[in-house]
């Protein structure tokens, strides 16, 4: 059972008033709120051992590479990856995919595939969509059902050797959806496809074990686990990180540099060119020692039960329509009312002080399916309350009667 | 009346509400009673893609004047459309190219025009000066 009071007492942005009530946050899955420990520990860093990395002799310099490095081990311990130099500091989940999605532009040939999914965030449709225009590989549709699920025997049809990269989201940051990843990894493998996972939304809820998971890279961001922002993880098995070629040159990442010839650093350093957002790395290792206290199963057992709540409570309103109602969901409820355009209702709760996302949540390929401008989305997280639902779903009808 | 006129008259409706439920409404009831753009100026060419609503608008000529419609797909944004259309439309282009959208401040609206803001609104009100640049300069 978790102590949601003390746990709400960790976090001051949660006492803040917004146009005059109380803040409701509702949009965690755009980004979550930080504990004092991860405020603390960020203001701690630059107060006392500021410095660049990986090239001072001198002892602050020492001290920040070993608070960085720590970190990293977290991470790798986190996602049970098997090396350290297989976690990749990088700003976002956005960067990473890049990084990948640029590496494949030397591998990838005319007739390649690359499959996505329909579930896909922007960031994760996008640089695959670049790749194919620059190596003319063809990107290819994993379809979705009208609840929200992908059609897997869709899936198995679509797999051939032309396959070479397979990249799906973990968890659908628009509706919530838990896929199952470990299916397709194991499928995408059985003809030689690479699988990249995007975990930004699932990292929050769960704790990816990459090994038993079997992908071969798996990214998330930061600031979603109640880190701070500009930093994310590129996790990538060995074998692939040393046959990608580098994404950005610069310092660090070299070995020996001359006009005729650079050799690159060894792993991790070849993907981490330039000064890095230190202060966030170490960070980041302070977050998720913060959220493994409190413990990923309690976590998951406590936002299910606001997932239950908010759903009953939410379709007591007549005319509220749920996008997104698979059988494995995390704590996201994308709704929308009945001839009610959902940037309306977000205007109308904002005023009564609730924070949730309207639009199309960089998702726009999904509310084209449903045919929709967009939804309405509240996402929980384990610091919010039914207290907090409830105030919400007086909020929705209030904006309904306002607005019908 | 002149544009400035206007939006003196439009902040004088707006001081008689007390909080913002009230002005919501007021912009509710003005977004409903918008006569509506003529559907076939309603064009992938005349929509101002905002990243949530949308807005179309469409502006002509009539004698000296020039005359706008526009609409949007979320009600809110149609309330704020139809202040912008009763302010600048059937007005002369140099005065609208000359006018400025401060009263939106004062009526308590700031923040839906803020480039933060993704309505579209800006937009429209920068689509509102094209017009009124492009009729103004084919004048001369």
């Amino acid at each position: 059972m978790l102590d949601i009071q003390k746990i709400r007492a960790d976090f001051p942005i949660l006492t803040q008033k917004v146009n005059g009530k109380q803040l409701v946050y509702f949009d965690n899955g755009a980004t979550s709120q930080k504990p004092k420990v991860v405020i603390d520990a960020i203001t701690k860093y630059y107060e006392e051992i500021n410095a660049n990395i990986h090239r001072g002799v001198h002892t602050l310099s020492q001290l920040a590479t070993d608070a960085y490095e720590v970190s990293r081990g977290k991470i790798q311990n986190h996602i049970n990856a098997k090396f350290p130099y297989e976690v990749i500091f990088t700003s976002g989940t956005t960067h990473s995919i890049n990084a990948i999605a640029n590496g494949f532009a030397s591998i990838l040939k005319v007739g390649d595939e690359v499959l996505v999914s329909a579930l896909e965030h922007h960031s994760n449709i996008v640089p695959w969509q670049m790749l194919c225009e620059k190596t003319g590989a063809k990107l290819v549709v994993i379809p979705m059902n009208d609840e929200g699920e992908l059609i897997i025997s869709e899936f198995d049809k679509l797999l051939s050797d032309k396959t070479k990269v397979v990249t799906v989201n973990h968890i659908s940051n628009a509706l919530g959806t838990l896929n199952p990843i470990k299916y397709i990894i194991d499928k995408a493998h059985e003809v030689g496809a690479a699988v990249l996972i995007d975990g930004a939304q699932a990292v929050p809820h769960l704790k990816p074990d990459v090994q038993e998971l079997d992908c071969d890279f798996y990214v998330f961001s930061g600031h979603k686990i109640c880190g701070p922002t500009g930093v994310g993880i590129l996790y990538g098995k060995e074998e692939w990180l040393r046959k990608l070629p580098p994404y950005q040159g610069g310092g660090e990442m070299i070995a020996t540099v001359s006009f005729e010839k650079t050799t690159y650093a060894d792993l991790p350093h070849k993907f981490e060119a330039g000064t890095p957002n230190i202060a966030g790395g170490i960070v980041l290792g302070t977050a998720i020692d913060y959220l493994n206290e409190i413990g990923f199963e309690n976590i998951q057992a406590y936002e299910h039960e606001l997932l239950e709540y908010g759903t009953k409570r939410l379709l007591e309103i007549e005319g509220l329509k749920i996008f997104g109602t698979a059988k494995e969901k995390t704590s996201v409820i994308s709704f929308n009312i009945e001839g009610i355009h959902p940037y309306d209702i977000g205007t109308i709760i904002d005023k009564l002080g609730i924070a949730v996302r309207t639009g199309h949540h960089c998702a726009q390929p999904i509310m084209d399916f449903y045919q929709i401008p967009g939804t309405i989305r509240a996402s929980f997280a384990f610091y919010n309350t039914k207290e907090e639902i409830d105030t919400f779903v007086e909020a929705v009808k209030k904006a309904k009667m306002m607005l019908s | 009346m002149t544009i400035k006129e206007i939006q003196d008259e439009i902040v004088d409706e707006f001081s008689m509400f007390d909080d913002w439920m009230q002005r919501y409404e007021y912009i509710i009831e003005l977004g409903k009673s918008l006569p509506l753009i003529d559907e076939q100026y309603k064009t992938e060419d005349n929509i101002i893609k905002g990243c949530q609503s949308k807005v179309w608008v469409h502006g002509e000529q009539n004698d000296d004047k020039v005359v706008f419609t526009a609409d949007s797909d979320a009600i809110l944004t149609k309330g704020i459309i139809a202040i912008l259309i009763r302010a600048f439309s059937n007005q002369k282009a140099s005065d609208i190219l000359d006018a400025n959208t401060d009263f939106i401040d004062e009526i308590g609206l700031k923040e839906h025009l803020s480039p933060t803001r993704a309505n579209g609104l800006v937009s429209m009100i920068k689509q509102i000066k094209m017009y009124a640049l492009a009729f103004s300069v084919k004048k001369i």
